[in-house]
């Protein structure tokens, strides 16, 4: 590996509203390197990811490349440096196709007209020299999530990228696309192109990473190679307390069946079928788990149980009686809790107060209303119980939500469908986003309730979360079932496989 | 405290730069603008008649703006109050002198319901539009307002035309005198109704269920689904209440002032129900001097055009400025700089065509 | 699967689409064989009643497809009217009074994009807002007894407008109504063809992606707004100088809202929406030529609201099947 630095960042520093989201960062990439950057969630990395890619300014510091010192005022500055950024949420136009996505925005150019047949030949030899290969007529928002990401890479690649910047990028693969992106992420680092990998993910940085930075609350905590450091030295720096990295709860001891799916059918707004004729139970004092690759029909699925969706045929039942479907305030009234996939556009109200958001679905019900219409006392009263109760973080009960942090907004709906007495949750990807305190907290929550009597359907792209926590797990693939296995039987590596593949 | 100034420093500082800008205009199409602006003034309160018609005018004024004001709380853009306005005066109109021999009270009563179901009606019909076929209710607004327009001139033209003799204009025939809005203490009866309705309009929105579902549905259509909330019948619902007010407003113009229906009165209105409440910051009693002062506008345009000789459009020009300056808060911002803002007084409308609701 | 970021329809759909165009065309042809006066009436007819329309709509989609819902057309085709006429009026020149007709069209664009783009006000009031300054300037400042000074007047191409048929409905035709027809096929062209076509899309779809690409969102909204202008302007020029040949006030009777139904039904391509304007026209003209042989005596307020009716019609069928662009309607904000 070559000694040569590509680019340095000295004393970076930005703030947001007075909020330090870097503070004096330094931070080098060497030539050639998989350089980690590790840190939970709000620490400061996308910030200043976004300031090398030119989407945010800093407010101090300085950006060298290489050896030069240069300002980043745009994207189009980025690009011409030779940086190119994979953000998380992908920068990918939806309906267009691989080839339009990667040369847009550098588009060779014969007479007024793009030059495709050129963009094509450019594309075949890129993907020659690295070995990855690409349709370039597929329509984007059809393909995997893994090509969509590799389209991404192009993107960068075709604008001859000597930094590649990766957000996130394993948060929405499976195992096995992790392991595909990782060979690839070898190939370039093979070709002089520099990486760094932003991740919150320990095993990964200790897997790839030829050197780490732990960043914490704005601040480099510190820079090592894997050699010198270890997983739970890693983590303690990164949180900045001691942590347990393992969760051993105890084993659930199942009564009768709350909550049941047979035969399930569910169409997706385009008119195909996500949901194919799936069917599993749920009993009380039970956890199952979804696992799946995200699209695979989850959120069809939950969004079908949660009357939310049309169903093509098959029936839920709950507690007992059938349900009707697109009722989703029957399902309510018969013990249905729902923690939304999208907290922000479905599960609250965002102007709204807390106290408002808390009887979102019992507004209608005593005590909430009287005779001459809704009653504020005890709308507030209700409120200020269950501020205390889950230890929200606000300035009361009259706050709009919108103000709150991200893991104090999911408190709020945890509080709303908790404290309603019902038998059934489904709790779909719930700690994303979230900081480790917030997941942890949560994690309890969901153990608690099931130890109360409930049955728990937990919906997670996060294999971890769903094996330290399910006591069933259930894999979809391509809207159905393919797998149920029993907690004692299931390895990260098989549950992989079955969710990329549909069979072991 | 704070939040209190600001709701008022916005309309306020609206209303003197658009004042401002349309004297420039009225200096640079060659008027005085101060001689146009007093006569304006004197036109619309020098007078206790003054007074009068500039509550008059305000009446009309105040049904559309809250009628748009409640439609704006469900994220809905009621551009239609003009069609749901003519068919609201159209019916009480037919009302006023179809129905004969009942006691002017009960009469007066009448006539009003009719109008506001009229409108009602209508404006739930572009609700259901909305609200099943996902049809953008500002564009099949604005179609209504047309077919509202052909549909009452044709009416007038012959089923319910005027047929006494010597009369050739297409027109209504009078309405009797026992559906009259009469004056009480000196003020017009229609004013003090749209009083009321502001008052009932508030605490339906703030006190009643139906009012928290309609402000759920505006603030976040989705988690209004998510909670059970009937998305698509709040709409219809809100689009049926904001048509009754407007219908209403129909109804008080033609019992209170003009007291037949003929076609071409009131262009325009719904445009100025937009203007109106959004100046008054989307509240029921900030919708009161809204409508106050573009109807004292209105009642002195006359006067400044009789006295100062500028065309009476110029008011059309300042009302545009007046939306412009009361939606550009961005423009406030900058001028105060010390003043926060919150996120949530936004208006909240829906973006874009809307197709699924 | 229905996108709007590429001219793509549904093999069912197209299947419909051809068998209804087959369909259109004998019932022309026919109409012809019976009566080839009224057929070239009738279809001529139904040329100059979609041109607006459907140069209203270019409008419309330009703006859409870079994520602006423009509902300001209206507006701007008054302004471009009344200006159109008045400097035809002053000067004496019908190519005076289309370009300024045109660059007040532009100019209310810049008014809109200004408050849309820069400000980021909502884009439906920033609308209206065009639309009420439209109808105040033209209603204060309009003169009074100026007398119509000519209109443009139709020109015939040598030998193309003796052809059978199309000859007279398609070559001997007035400038306007000839341009839209070419404007039609070079928007389209552009759009899906050029650099500014995919970024435009790209801005519309979604605007972040072509901002780390380098281009700016909201400069790339700017000019589409501007240019879509241009259109609106030249549809007001076509009202008060080639169909009408006077200024009126409101002459423009809800035809810039037409144009945006019209600009739905034709999926956001300029050659759909084109497609869409013709059946407009084509339902006007025949109302028109029904109501003149005394075929129909239904009374003229029925058949004036015909196009209003079928613009509901048609948004309460279609909004839900095309998709609009992704963007629509939100004003970009950099983090």
């Amino acid at each position: 590996m070559d000694d040569i630095t590509v680019l340095k960042l000295k004393g970076i520093s930005k703030t947001f509203h007075g909020v330090r989201a870097n503070s004096d960062v330094d931070f080098t990439l060497k030539k050639g390197e998989i350089h980690a950057l590790l840190g939970e969630n709000g620490a400061g990395k996308s910030t200043l990811m976004n300031i090398i890619s030119g989407l945010l300014q800093p407010d101090k510091g300085e950006i060298f490349i290489h050896g030069k010192r240069q300002k980043i005022q745009n994207p189009r500055r980025a690009i011409q440096l030779g940086i190119g950024m994979i953000h998380q949420h992908f920068m990918i136009v939806p309906g267009f196709t691989s080839l339009e996505n990667i040369i847009l925005g550098s588009e060779p150019i014969k007479g007024v007209t793009i030059d495709f047949q050129q963009a094509r030949r450019q594309i075949a030899i890129l993907s020659d020299d690295c070995g990855l290969s690409i349709d370039p007529d597929a329509v984007t928002e059809d393909l995997p999530v893994g090509i969509q990401q590799r389209v991404e890479i192009f993107k960068a690649l075709y604008r001859n990228a000597g930094i590649l910047i990766l957000d996130e990028p394993t948060a929405v693969l499976i195992p096995q696309e992790t392991d595909t992106l990782f060979k690839i992420l070898r190939k370039l680092v093979k070709k002089n192109i520099s990486i760094i990998f932003i991740t919150h993910k320990l095993q990964e940085v200790m897997q790839i990473a030829d050197s780490i930075s732990v960043m914490q609350q704005g601040v480099i905590k510190g820079v090592f190679s894997p050699e010198e450091t270890d997983e739970q030295a890693l983590a303690e720096l990164m949180i900045g307390r001691e942590v347990l990295l393992k969760n051993d709860y105890l084993p659930a001891r199942p009564g009768k069946i709350v909550f049941e799916v047979k035969k399930l059918t569910v169409m997706n707004s385009r008119g195909y079928e996500a949901v194919s004729d799936v069917s599993f139970r749920v009993r009380e004092r039970e956890i199952v788990g979804i696992a799946g690759v995200q699209g695979n029909g989850q959120a069809e699925l939950s969004e079908s149980i949660a009357g939310l969706r049309k169903i093509k045929s098959g029936e839920i039942t709950l507690s007992g009686r059938r349900m009707p479907a697109l009722n989703p305030r029957k399902m309510i009234e018969n013990g249905l809790a729902h923690i939304p996939e999208d907290r922000l556009k479905h599960g609250l109200v965002l102007p709204f107060s807390i106290a408002d958001n808390q009887i979102l679905c019992t507004y209608y019900r005593r005590p909430y209303v009287h005779f001459f219409g809704r009653n504020p006392k005890a709308i507030l009263k209700n409120s200020r119980k269950l501020i205390n109760r889950f230890h929200i973080k606000a300035r009361g009960p009259e706050e709009a939500v919108q103000n709150l942090s991200g893991g104090n907004q999911q408190k709020v709906i945890i509080s709303r469908e908790f404290s309603r007495d019902s038998s059934f949750l489904i709790a779909n990807q719930p700690t994303r986003g979230l900081d480790v305190g917030s997941v942890e907290y949560v994690h309890k929550q969901l153990i608690m309730l099931r130890d109360k009597g409930l049955g728990v359907l937990l919906i997670s792209s996060e294999l971890d979360e769903i094996l330290s926590l399910s006591d069933t797990i259930l894999v979809i693939y391509r809207g159905r079932v393919c797998s149920i296995v029993r907690k004692e039987d299931a390895t990260m590596e098989s549950i992989g496989r079955i969710m990329v593949r549909g069979f072991e | 405290m704070i939040a209190t100034i600001r709701s008022f420093i916005i309309p306020v500082g609206s209303v003197i730069f658009a004042s401002l800008i349309g004297g420039i205009v009225l200096f640079l199409s060659g008027s005085d603008p101060i001689e146009a602006y007093a006569a304006l003034l004197k036109g619309a309160f020098g007078s206790m008649t003054s007074i009068t018609r500039t509550l008059v005018k305000a009446t009309p004024l105040m049904m559309n703006g809250l009628a748009v004001a409640f439609a704006f709380k469900a994220g809905l853009f009621n551009i239609g109050t003009q069609g749901q306005f003519i068919f609201g005066a159209f019916a009480a109109s037919v009302a006023g002198f179809f129905i004969q021999g009942v006691p002017p009270v009960f009469h007066i009563f009448l006539a009003l319901i009719a109008g506001g179901i009229a409108g009602g009606v209508y404006g739930a019909f572009q609700g259901a539009l909305k609200a099943y076929s996902g049809a953008h209710e500002v564009i099949t607004g604005i179609m209504c307002n047309y077919i509202a327009i052909n549909i009452t001139d044709y009416l007038v033209n012959h089923p319910f035309r005027d047929t006494s003799p010597g009369n050739i204009v297409a027109r209504t025939p009078l309405i009797l005198e026992t559906s009259y809005l009469p004056d009480i203490e000196g003020i017009p009866g229609g004013f003090l109704i749209s009083l009321l309705s502001a008052v009932l309009v508030w605490w339906v929105l703030k006190h009643m269920v139906l009012g928290f579902e309609i402000n759920t549905v505006g603030a976040g259509p989705d988690a209004a689904r998510y909670s059970g909330m009937r998305v698509q019948r709040i709409l219809l619902i809100t689009m049926l209440i904001s048509g009754t007010l407007a219908g209403l407003g129909g109804a008080l113009e033609i019992q209170g002032v003009e007291h037949r229906f003929q076609p071409g009165f009131h262009t325009g209105l719904g445009f100025e129900g937009i203007t109106i409440a959004l100046l008054g910051r989307v509240h029921p009693f900030g919708i009161i001097p809204a409508s106050v002062l573009i109807g004292a506008m209105k009642a002195g345009a006359n006067m400044m055009q009789f006295s100062a000789g500028v065309e009476s459009e110029i008011i059309d020009i300042i009302q545009a400025l007046l939306l412009f300056f009361v939606t550009a808060e961005v423009f406030f911002k900058k001028m105060i700089p010390g003043m926060r803002w919150q996120k949530g007084e936004k208006l909240s409308l829906r973006a874009g065509w809307g197709g699924k609701v | 699967m229905i996108t709007a970021s590429k001219a793509k329809t549904d093999s069912k759909d197209r299947i419909f689409f051809f068998l209804s165009g087959i369909l259109l065309l004998s019932i022309i042809l026919y109409s012809y064989w019976i009566s080839p006066l009224v057929t070239v009436a009738i279809l001529t007819s139904s040329l100059r009643q979609s041109t607006p329309l459907a140069l209203g709509a270019l409008c419309g989609l330009i703006c859409e497809r870079s994520g602006v819902m423009n509902i300001g057309i209206e507006g701007q085709m008054l302004l471009a009217a009344f200006f159109g006429f008045l400097v035809n009026v002053w000067t004496g020149s019908l190519l005076l009074g289309v370009i300024s007709g045109i660059a007040a069209g532009m100019l209310a664009g810049i008014i809109f994009a200004l408050m849309t783009v820069s400000m980021k006000m909502d884009q439906i009031i920033c609308g209206t807002i065009v639309n009420l300054l439209a109808a105040g300037l033209t209603g204060y400042f309009y003169p009074t007894g100026i007398n119509a000074t000519g209109k443009l007047k139709a020109y015939s191409f040598p030998f193309l407008s003796e052809l059978p048929l199309v000859g007279p409905v398609l070559f001997r035709v007035s400038p306007i109504v000839f341009s839209t027809i070419i404007l039609v096929f070079l928007v389209h062209f552009l759009l899906f063809f050029t650099q500014w076509g995919l970024r435009t899309r790209a801005v519309g779809e979604y605007p972040r992606a072509a901002d780390t690409m380098g281009i700016n969102a909201n400069i790339v909204r700017f000019y589409n707004i501007i240019i879509g202008g241009f259109f609106a302007g030249l549809a007001g020029a076509f009202l008060s100088l080639e169909a009408v040949g006077v200024f009126e006030r409101g002459m423009t009777n809800g035809r810039g809202f037409i144009a945006l139904a019209v600009m739905i039904f034709g999926k956001w391509t300029p050659i759909g929406a084109w497609g869409a304007a013709l059946l407009f026209g084509l339902a006007l003209a025949v109302q028109t030529q029904l109501q003149f042989d005394q075929v129909l005596s239904i009374p003229h307020q029925f058949t004036g609201m015909l196009p209003y009716l079928i613009t509901i019609i048609v948004l309460a069928i279609f909004i839900k099947r095309n998709r609009p662009p992704g963007s629509l309607g939100v004003p970009y904000e950099k983090k």
